[in-house]
């Protein structure tokens, strides 16, 4: 309860030790063999189809691998872009508190343009081998052959428009460059003004941050919706659910609040961020546990009313997965690990204020929101021939990894507290 | 001395004076009974040494009772009291039940916290409430003391204290 204004090193900056590095190149090494012994198995063998297939549609390994790259794909995009929408949000909304922790957040945008290379360098080459997604194929929108299919032609301009259907799906990939454009634009944007606001000081970068969170927020509002019903609602192409913007979006923020939390627990138990004490822990923690809540909402929301209403046309995305053998373990999984273990673990004060409860629940989250994204991606791409089997464990340790080491990096290259915020005093006062 | 009777109130007129306040009057080994005042201030919890409240656990408790109490309702009319069949799902249709329970769970855990603040701050309709100074409910922050708890420090050291402390004024007041 001191009056008098508390002084911390605030010029400190996160050491990327050799140490650290060799722990991440180390997960990398070890994900790459996994990934690579799966792939082996997958060639010689691994494959559950054999004699009983027709044979139009003969299952290929590496089909398997696409799909990988495709959840981890848009999973990691995810986190990079929660990571610049919370810094967003602390702005638009004048927040205080979390002025100390806002470089974390900021820096998972460092991912954003390599998300944006593997995003657009794999849909670009789904669409011109017509692998993974299934609307990319020309004969579903020629009304004289026999796959034509009415309901696909139907949505066809959504990603052929201007161009014929079933020719190049320029709408679709012109979305994904403008989404991804204007992520990394309002990213650079933030963070040149952040950086510049710690060597020059005063209000007024504060302000113009203010402004540009807004303007992101409107931007990513709309964008989210849309590149959750590109990226992953059109894998189904028949199906459609007009919660699935949301439900994306809640995977996604879910995954990233706890990464922010992991990664914040992970600085304070290294010594850094002095500043941070556990009322800020019990924030983020909150955070976690409230939207653990609201995915669950939303993710019921969107089962309820189709099991209720159980139109066959809606039914069917939810009969993949809850009767198939390869899938239905995984919704039990998906709930237990995003739902009933925050809810019940998080429900405490004492432990949204001891790390160590948070750094369990969250790093089992970023696994259960993972395996909420391979729920999503893989019935549909891979049916039956899909899994959860070394493929998917070394693919996301690679990638993961790769992730980590961009982010970490980037987030040593600058101070670890914005210096000049004005709203620093206030964060070290924080109490709830 | 009677207990809960007779108090001295030191009269506060800034909110960071009173924080400061409380913990000299602690510090001297005077026991405070409680303090008023007109909106919440922040921290006064931890300097006046109050322990969590239990008011979660009570919600906890209610919120389970909710989630018993529905699905048990649930159970009962849809399996065996009035069995059928809704839009071709099984008697007891699990998920359907989903929406009622966490609402029970939500009145439940609501009203039952509300309830046990009530009786446990003695806010029933048919309290009546002991004011020590009107006051207190416009601009003034009191810290009331019981006598008869400080009986060893005697009352005219603890007027001293509270003047010390920076009490604007110090009084004080007699229940029957």
């Amino acid at each position: 309860m001191g009056h008098g204004s508390t002084h911390y090193n605030l010029d400190q900056r996160f050491d990327f030790s050799a140490g650290v590095k060799k722990s991440i190149m180390t997960v990398l090494v070890i994900g790459a063999v996994i990934l690579g012994a799966g792939i082996v198995l997958a060639m010689f063998g691994g494959s559950h189809d054999h004699g009983g297939e027709t044979g139009a549609h003969a299952f290929h390994w590496y089909q398997r691998l696409f799909a990988n790259l495709w959840i981890n794909n848009v999973y990691f995009t995810g986190i990079a872009v929660i990571g610049v929408f919370f810094f967003a949000i602390q702005y638009a909304a004048q927040a205080g508190w979390s002025a100390p922790v806002l470089r974390i957040p900021l820096s998972f945008g460092y991912w954003l343009p390599f998300a944006a290379i593997m995003m657009i360098g794999t849909g670009l080459f789904f669409l011109v081998t017509h692998q993974f997604f299934h609307w990319t194929h020309p004969e579903l929108f020629d009304p004289n052959h026999p796959e034509y299919d009415k309901i696909i032609d139907g949505k066809g301009n959504f990603f052929f428009w201007p161009l014929a259907k079933g020719s190049f799906p320029i709408f679709f990939i012109a979305r994904m460059v403008i989404f991804f454009g204007f992520w990394v634009f309002f990213f650079n944007k933030l963070r040149s003004l952040s950086y510049a606001e710690d060597l020059n000081g005063g209000t007024e970068y504060w302000r113009r941050m203010r402004t540009w969170s807004a303007l992101f927020l409107v931007f990513f509002a709309v964008s989210s919706s849309v590149s959750a019903w590109d990226w992953v609602m059109s894998i189904d192409t028949h199906w459609f659910s007009t919660m699935f913007g949301w439900y994306v979006f809640a995977s996604w923020f879910v995954a990233g609040l706890a990464s922010i939390t992991l990664v914040v627990v992970f600085l304070k138990d290294n010594g850094y961020l002095p500043m941070v004490n556990e009322n800020h822990i019990h924030d983020l923690g909150k955070f976690v546990f409230a939207f653990s809540v609201f995915w669950t909402y939303i993710w019921f929301s969107q089962f309820l009313l189709i099991y209720y209403a159980n139109i066959p046309e809606e039914s069917v995305y939810f009969v993949e997965r809850l009767q198939s053998d390869v899938y239905s373990p995984f919704i039990i999984v998906n709930l237990v690990l995003n739902f009933f273990l925050p809810f019940l673990v998080l429900m405490t004060r004492d432990a949204k204020r001891h790390t160590i409860f948070l750094k369990v629940v969250c790093f089992l989250i970023i696994l259960g929101h993972w395996f909420d994204f391979f729920l999503m991606v893989q019935p549909g791409t891979l049916g039956h021939n899909g899994g959860f089997g070394l493929m998917e464990i070394g693919m996301l340790l690679v990638y993961g990894s790769v992730v980590a080491y961009v982010v970490l990096n980037n987030l040593a290259k600058q101070n670890l507290v914005p210096k000049n915020h004005p709203m620093l005093e206030e964060s070290y006062h924080h109490h709830i | 001395m009677e207990r809960d009777k007779n108090f001295i109130l030191g009269v506060f007129e800034d909110e960071d004076v009173l924080l400061d306040a409380i913990v000299k009057v602690r510090e001297s080994g005077v026991k405070i009974h409680e303090v008023y005042s007109p909106f919440p201030v922040h921290g006064i919890d931890d300097v006046l040494g109050y322990k969590r409240s239990r008011l979660p656990i009570a919600a906890f408790l209610f919120g389970l009772l909710g989630t018993s109490l529905a699905l048990t309702m649930q159970f009962y009319m849809m399996k065996f009291d009035w069995p059928m069949i809704i839009g071709g799902k099984d008697y007891a249709a699990v998920p359907d039940f989903v929406p009622v329970t966490f609402e029970m769970t939500v009145l439940l855990a609501a009203f039952g916290m509300v309830g046990v603040f009530m009786v446990a701050s003695n806010l029933k309709p048919w309290a009546n409430p002991r004011i020590f100074d009107l006051r207190i409910t416009d601009d003034k922050h009191v810290m009331a003391i019981d006598l008869a708890v400080n009986t060893a420090i005697g009352e005219s050291k603890v007027s001293e204290v509270l003047k010390a402390s920076g009490a604007s004024e110090v009084n004080k007041k007699s229940f029957e």
